[in-house]
C-alpha cells in the first residue's frame, strides 16, 4: 500500500504479521476512558462559546435517512433541509452532507446541487455487511457513478471478531480502489487533501471519500475498538466511523474517545490525518457539545471541523435549531416551528 | 433535667415533573413558614429550566393523555379525588398552619376540594356533548363540530387559595384532555405539593400535571414566551404582572385566560368557563345524500 510509511510497510503482508501488530497495540484502560469521557463531558459551554459550538455542530451534521420506507421525495425534502436547515434564518450555516442509501444518490446529488453540501452513501450490503465482496464492490461502484462524494461501508465484523484481520484489511482496500473515479488525482486515493481542493465548485468530481463503519455496538471491547481503527486507517481510509445506526448501542462518548485517541496516534506516527465520524444515538444539543469538547481534548483542534469531524445523526439538527433561536431571541422554541425531518 | 425532646424532622421538598420528584435545577431552595411566622419546611425554588424541562414532560404526556377516552379521564379524576380524601387530614393541618383558619374552615374547604374534584371528573365525558354540536348547514352535508383540547397549558395558580384554588384551575385544564405546567401559591406551597404525592399515587400519567413552586414572577414570563405553550391561565398573576405575560404570549398566539377582578370565590359552584377556556372546535363537513 502507497499509503504506509516505512515502518508500518510489512504490517499489512500476512494475517499473521497484522495480528502481531493490532494485538501488540497497548491496550485501553476501559475505567479510565469512561472516567475521561465523563468528566469531559460535565463542561459548561455556555453564552457566545456556546452560540460557536452550536453552529460549528450544524456544519458537521451528516443529515441521515436509511430506511426501508425512503422516498425520492423524502429524500429530495432532506436534501433542501441540509442547503437551508432554518428556512427563517439564513445565517444558519449548511450541514456538511447528507446520507442516504445507493439508489438515492443520484437524486440527492441533484437536490443539492451546487450547495456545496456532500452526498454521502453507505454501501457494501449495509448494515450487516453480510455478503460477497463482488457484490460490496459493485454496491460502492454503483454508489460512486451515481455520483457520491462519500461512501460508509461496513467492516466484516464476523471476520474480524474471529481474528481474520487480513479479510477486513483487504475488502477495505478493495472498496477504496471502488471509490476512484476518472478525473480524481489518483487511482486509489492518496492524500485526502487533495481531494478536498479538488471538489470545490468543480463538477469534475475526485474519488470518493472512504468512511469506514466499525459497528463499535458488536466489537465488545474497547480494545477491539481500537485495534478496528488500526486496521482501517492502516487499510487507507479516510474517514473511521463508529457505527451504523442500527445496532444499539451506537456512538458512545467513551468507544468515541479510543478512536479519536487511535486518530491523533495514527498522525503522530505516519502524518496522515484521518477524520472521525459518531453516528447515531446524538439527538440533543447537549450530546453534540460534548462530542465537540472531546474532539478538542483528545485529538485537537485540528479535528474541530467538517473535514474531520462529523455527527452522524438526524434528530439532533432540530434540536440544534431550537437552541440556536433560543439564543437569538430569548424565549425557549418549540418543535412546531421546525421540519419533521 | 428533661428529657431531649425528640429531633425535628426539616423537610425539603422537591418539585414534580414527569412523574418524578427532581430537585431545582438550580439547586436552591426557600423557607415555607406558617402564617404565624413558625417554620413549615422548605420548598424547591424552581428556576426557568425546571420550567423548560416541565413544559417538555407535558407536551411528551400530552398524546397518550388526550388520546385517553373520556371516561377514561373521568375515572382516573374520581381516583385523585379518592386519593386526596385519604390525605384530608393532611390537608387539613397544612391549610391550618398556612392560612391561620380554624380547623373546622380548614375541612369545609378539603371536602369542597374533594367535591370539586368529583365535579369536575363529571364533565369529562359530557362537555363534548355541551360544546360540540350538529351544525344545520345550507348544503348537502352533515357539519359536525367537537371538542379538541389545545394542548400544553401554563397554569399561574391562586397564591391565596394553597389548595381549594389550586384544584378548581388545574381539574378543568386536565379533565378535557390538556396537559399542564402549574406554578403553585409562593407563599404557601405545602398542599401543592402533599397534592403532587397524592396525583403520583394515583392513576394520572406522569407528566400530565407538573407542579412548581417557586415565584410566579420569575417562572410566568418565561412560560408565557415559551413557543411550545399553548396556553396560559395568568389566574395567580398580580395584574402588572399579567400584562407583561400577556404581551410575551402574543408572540405564538396563545390562548390566555385573565386574572379575575376581584378575589373570586372558589367555594362557589364553578360554571363551565375555565373548561371551554382551553377547548378548541374542530369542524368537519361530511357530504351526505350520496
Amino acid at each position: 500500500m502507497s499509503t504506509l510509511t516505512p515502518s508500518f510497510a510489512g504490517v499489512a503482508s500476512s494475517n499473521a504479521t497484522l495480528r502481531a501488530f493490532l494485538q501488540g497495540l497497548p491496550g485501553v484502560d476501559r475505567v479510565g476512558a469512561d472516567q475521561r469521557a465523563a468528566m469531559l463531558a460535565t463542561r459548561s459551554i455556555k453564552t457566545t462559546a456556546k452560540a460557536q459550538a452550536i453552529d460549528l455542530a450544524i456544519s458537521m451534521v451528516d443529515l441521515t435517512t436509511l430506511e426501508g420506507a425512503d422516498t425520492a421525495g423524502k429524500v429530495r425534502a432532506m436534501c433542501a433541509k441540509a442547503v437551508q436547515p432554518d428556512p427563517g434564518d439564513p445565517s444558519v450555516p449548511k450541514v456538511a452532507a447528507v446520507c442516504v442509501y445507493p439508489d438515492m444518490v443520484a437524486g440527492a446529488v441533484q437536490a443539492v446541487g451546487r450547495s456545496g453540501v456532500r452526498v454521502a452513501s453507505v454501501a457494501t450490503a449495509f448494515p450487516s455487511g453480510r455478503s460477497s465482496l463482488d457484490v460490496k464492490v459493485t454496491d460502492t461502484a454503483f454508489a460512486v457513478a451515481a455520483g457520491a462524494d462519500e461512501i460508509d461501508m461496513v467492516i466484516d465484523r464476523g471476520a474480524f471478531l474471529s481474528g481474520d484481520y487480513r479479510k477486513v484489511f483487504e475488502e477495505i482496500v478493495a472498496i477504496k480502489a471502488a471509490c476512484a473515479r476518472e478525473g480524481g488525482p489518483s487511482g486509489n486515493g492518496t492524500a485526502k487533501s487533495g481531494n478536498g481542493a479538488a471538489k470545490k465548485g468543480s463538477p469534475a468530481k475526485g474519488d470518493a471519500h472512504l468512511k469506514v463503519i466499525l459497528e463499535t455496538g458488536e466489537l465488545a471491547t474497547y480494545d477491539n475498538v481500537r485495534r478496528a481503527s488500526w486496521l482501517a486507517m492502516l487499510a487507507g481510509a479516510d474517514f473511521i466511523k463508529t457505527s451504523t445506526g442500527k445496532v444499539s448501542p451506537a456512538a458512545t462518548l467513551p468507544v468515541t474517545l479510543v478512536m479519536l485517541e487511535a486518530v491523533r496516534d495514527f498522525r503522530a506516527q505516519t502524518g496522515r490525518m484521518v477524520g472521525v465520524k459518531p453516528a447515531g444515538g446524538i439527538r440533543t444539543t447537549k450530546d453534540a457539545v460534548k462530542y465537540l469538547v472531546l474532539v478538542n481534548e483528545t485529538a485537537g483542534p485540528d479535528w474541530l471541523d467538517p473535514e474531520w469531524f462529523r455527527l452522524g445523526a438526524s434528530s439532533v439538527l432540530n434540536d440544534l435549531l431550537m437552541q440556536r433561536q433560543k439564543m437569538a431571541t430569548g424565549r425557549y422554541a418549540g418543535p412546531d416551528y421546525f421540519t419533521l425531518d | 433535667m428533661t428529657e431531649p425532646s425528640r429531633l425535628a424532622v426539616r423537610k425539603t421538598y422537591k418539585l414534580y415533573i414527569g412523574g418524578a420528584f427532581p430537585r431545582s435545577e438550580s439547586g436552591r431552595s426557600y423557607v415555607v413558614t406558617s402564617s404565624k411566622g413558625d417554620f413549615l419546611a422548605n420548598a424547591s425554588r424552581a428556576s426557568r429550566k425546571d420550567a423548560r424541562d416541565a413544559v417538555q414532560a407535558a407536551r411528551k404526556a400530552f398524546p397518550g393523555w388526550s388520546g385517553a377516552t373520556a371516561y377514561n379521564r373521568g375515572q382516573i379524576l374520581y381516583r385523585v379525588a379518592e386519593m386526596l380524601e385519604g390525605r384530608r387530614a393532611q390537608f387539613v393541618a397544612e391549610l391550618v398552619d398556612a392560612d391561620g383558619v380554624s380547623a373546622r374552615k380548614a375541612g369545609e374547604l378539603a371536602d369542597a376540594t374533594v367535591d370539586r374534584l368529583v365535579w369536575y371528573a363529571g364533565w369529562s365525558d359530557k362537555i363534548g356533548a355541551v360544546r360540540g354540536a350538529a351544525n344545520p348547514v345550507a348544503g348537502p352535508y352533515f357539519n359536525l363540530s367537537t371538542t379538541e383540547p389545545t394542548g400544553v397549558v401554563a397554569v399561574v395558580a391562586p397564591q391565596g387559595a394553597p389548595l381549594l384554588g389550586l384544584i378548581s384551575v388545574i381539574a378543568p385544564v386536565i379533565v378535557t384532555g390538556n396537559t399542564c405546567v402549574v406554578v403553585a401559591s409562593e407563599r404557601a406551597p405545602l398542599p401543592a405539593i402533599t397534592l403532587a404525592e397524592v396525583l403520583a399515587t394515583s392513576d394520572l400519567p406522569g407528566g400530565v400535571v407538573n407542579l412548581l413552586t417557586g415565584a410566579a414572577p420569575e417562572l410566568a414570563p418565561w412560560l408565557a414566551s415559551h413557543m411550545d405553550v399553548n396556553a396560559i391561565d395568568l389566574t395567580g398573576c398580580a395584574a402588572e404582572l399579567a400584562v407583561t405575560c400577556e404581551q410575551q404570549a402574543a408572540e405564538n398566539l396563545k390562548r390566555v385566560l385573565r386574572p379575575p377582578n376581584a378575589t373570586p370565590d372558589w367555594l362557589a359552584t364553578p360554571g363551565l368557563d375555565r373548561m371551554t377556556a382551553f377547548l378548541e372546535t374542530k369542524t368537519v363537513w361530511h357530504p351526505t345524500g350520496i
